[in-house]
């Protein structure tokens, strides 16, 4: 009843106007910077067009062929997915086991440690790119340095500069980025759980694993799906890392869609195809997005 | 109810005032803009601290003999400012003064009306003719002129004069299998031959350029661009400069990681001496004081040397890849920039330019302040040249020319075969 009191309350009059009021502001900057330029890049999309200029030239669908034959397209979004992969076979693992150490009462210098982890989540990703960079360098780097120390006859190790091996070590640096993120997230997660069922699952002869299984981690179901979905929609739109530590090369070999996109539409000045590019990381996030909540609403039933 | 009508109004009250007051913070200062001052926003890449201290010079001292003029400088790096620029043009809102390589990068711009026509300041004007008619060439399109040139140069070899004698240089080779026989024992000596940022694409586009100029010299490259040459970048001398560029990567002559490096990267270890050379613009020497850990470069021992010529092959070591620098102006651009523009370029500031940074400039009789043997050199070669290719990446459209750059670097990769290469270039160029 209660809630179908407060429903008939905002129907009223002078609650729409409340409404309005409040949610206007927020609408319109939405509609303006978010709605808007989707449907403005769905036309782009049809275009040739560089960006200067009035558009002239319609292709119809013909950039959405060239994406779907673009072997660039292809082998971006297969990176995508490896780092959407990792990110949830190892980051998010290692988030929990952090969460799972920092966040133990019996821990002394845990509030310090939960504020190191996060540290790395605090700098800017370009700044983080430039700090790997550093520690990349294959003439004045950290890691050349080291191995000078431990084994000076081997080759240089040339991280960023070889196409086989530039996509994991930025791997490496997404990972100690975000790791914090989702440490922190479970560490919400972990809070919200009620000593008393770990307790009595403790009296009842639970073994530590045990209780893992059967009491936190079901308690922490709504933390885990939002770090997987934060992790997923991350993967896929990540950018700033990639450009700035080699701007998805060499060769395309640590090219994201979004750095492909970026390149094709700004650097190339090929805004038409851009847009095409645009709109369909728009849609496989969209899909993402309704598969991924309808997945949730059904287990959740 | 009351209590929420009361909540209402005083909500859009709220926004009502909060919007007078921005509105009116904003007129106000447009107003005080147009009237009293003409702001002249200038975007330069002078990131090098000497440049940065006589750009600022320049801006104060035309600000005090012009006090209704404000400048305001941005400084980007290279490729910050491509970015940033490409950005900032797509929304239609050019930079009153900025950097520009001309080419079809300008042509594009002016084609939509982004920068300012500058013909009639220049045709027969003493501005027009205090620089020779074929630096204005560059930034011309269709007749019209849309920028002013500063500096005009073109990408030779940058050696280290100690290292080529440690393997039994003392002159650099002028023919390509020489060249390679050098890099071989540069090679043995231990010493990196050649510094190549490879990441950045263009510095290793340049030699792919230069090696098929040297096979097919002046005339491959007209016949390509008019149309004549129906392969277009598949004929069959690009395709052998690719193989040429492959066998040399093949060496091994670039440093470690070089695929990965930056220009910056290539500039240091030339300016820390660990490099024996790198193909690089008549900047190279600045930039490389700049990235070197002492900020002095490798000074005396640094010399310039034009592009081998290849065994067989039509071009002469006469011919050049080059360009430079020039100033554009933005097409909102007011009055106050063009004179800005007129400033720089003046006999006086040029002869400055070319002290602080070395630039090539173009302004008649500016030529004294070249001092520096090198840039004397690189000066004399683009005066001397029989013909003259602006930068392959700049020539082309955006589209084409980072199509080539990426191209390029499949090869050094090996991930793609000159001949694949360069049916890559082929397609972007006669798609755009």
């Amino acid at each position: 009843m209660a809630k179908r009191h407060v429903y008939k309350g905002l129907a009223g009059r002078a609650n729409f106007w409340t409404i309005a009021v409040l949610l206007g502001p927020a609408l319109i900057l939405f509609t303006t910077f978010v709605i808007i330029p989707v449907f403005q890049a769905a036309a782009f999309s049809l275009y040739k067009w560089n960006g200067l200029g009035p558009m002239k030239n319609f292709l119809g669908l013909a950039n959405y062929q060239q994406f779907f034959s673009d072997l660039i397209v292809q082998k971006a979004l297969s990176h995508n997915l490896i780092i959407a992969v990792i990110s949830l076979a190892v980051e998010l693992p290692l988030a929990m086991a952090l969460a799972l150490i920092v966040s133990n009462s019996k821990f002394k210098g845990a509030v310090f440690f939960r504020t190191f982890f996060f540290l790395p989540y605090m700098l800017s990703e370009v700044i983080t790119g430039v700090l790997w960079q550093f520690i990349y360098h294959p003439q004045y780097g950290l890691i050349t340095t080291l191995h000078g120390i431990f084994s000076p006859d081997s080759p240089v190790p040339t991280l960023l500069g070889d196409p086989s091996t530039v996509l994991w070590a930025i791997l490496v640096v997404i990972i100690w980025k975000y790791f914090g993120l989702h440490m922190t997230i479970y560490i919400a997660g972990l809070q919200a759980i009620p000593q008393e069922q770990i307790e009595a699952a403790t009296i009842d002869g639970a073994s530590k694993t045990r209780i893992f299984l059967s009491v936190i981690l079901p308690g922490m179901r709504t933390a885990v799906q939002l770090s997987v979905f934060f992790s997923v929609l991350g993967s896929i739109q990540l950018f700033d890392i990639i450009w700035a530590m080699g701007k998805g090369g060499p060769v395309n070999a640590s090219e994201t869609i979004v750095s492909y996109m970026y390149r094709v539409g700004l650097s190339r000045f090929n805004i038409g195809y851009g847009s095409t590019i645009a709109v369909c990381i728009f849609v496989i996030c969209l899909i993402f997005s309704i598969i991924y909540q309808r997945l949730l609403v059904k287990e959740a039933e | 109810m009351k209590k929420k009508a009361i909540f209402t109004v005083m909500v859009i009250l709220m926004l009502f005032v909060t919007a007078m007051v921005f509105m009116a913070s904003c007129s106000d200062s447009s107003k005080k803009a147009s009237q009293s001052e003409q702001l002249v926003n200038w975007w330069h890449i002078g990131t090098a601290a000497n440049d940065r201290v006589m750009n600022e010079n320049f801006a104060n001292e035309f600000m005090k003999a012009n006090p209704n003029v404000k400048i305001e400088i941005t400084v980007l790096e290279n490729e910050a400012f491509k970015t940033k620029l490409t950005t900032v043009m797509q929304s239609g809102n050019p930079p009153d003064v900025f950097q520009t390589w001309g080419g079809g990068v300008l042509a594009q711009y002016a084609e939509a009306g982004l920068v300012k026509d500058i013909t009639k300041y220049v045709k027969g004007t003493e501005w027009g003719n205090s620089m020779a008619p074929g630096v204005w060439e560059v930034y011309s399109s269709g007749g019209k002129v849309y920028a002013a040139p500063n500096d005009a140069g073109c990408i030779t070899f940058w050696y280290n004069k100690d290292l080529l004698a440690k393997v039994g240089y003392t002159e650099f080779p002028s023919d390509w299998d020489d060249f390679i026989a050098m890099v071989k024992k540069l090679k043995t000596a231990g010493i990196i031959p050649i510094a190549l940022g490879g990441g950045d694409k263009w510095p290793a586009m340049h030699m792919w350029s230069y090696i098929a100029l040297r096979i097919g010299g002046p005339q491959l490259f007209q016949d390509t661009f008019s149309g004549k040459n129906t392969l277009g970048f598949e004929h069959p001398d690009f395709i052998k400069a690719g193989e040429m560029l492959a066998e040399l990567t093949a060496l091994k002559p670039f440093q470690d990681g070089f695929l990965g490096a930056t220009y910056n990267d290539e500039a240091a270890l030339v300016g820390n001496g660990e490099a024996a050379m790198e193909l690089m613009g008549q900047w190279a020497p600045n930039v490389q004081k700049d990235n070197s850990s002492s900020k002095e470069g490798i000074g005396e021992k640094l010399a310039a040397a034009p592009f081998p010529s290849v065994k067989g092959g039509k071009g002469t070591v006469t011919e050049v890849i080059g360009g430079g620098g020039g100033f554009a102006i933005g097409s909102n651009a007011s009055e106050a920039a063009v004179d800005f523009v007129k400033f720089l370029t003046n006999k006086e500031n040029q002869i400055t330019i070319a002290k602080t940074n070395g630039s090539l400039v173009t302004t008649k009789g500016a030529e004294v302040g070249i001092s520096d043997p090198n840039a004397k050199m690189v000066k004399a070669l683009v005066d001397k040249c029989t013909f003259f290719q602006l930068y392959l990446d700049q020539f082309l459209t955006p589209a084409a020319g980072g199509t080539v750059n990426d191209s390029v670097q499949t090869i050094l990769a090996g991930t793609a075969t000159p001949a694949q290469a360069c049916a890559a270039i082929q397609a972007a160029f006669s798609n755009n």
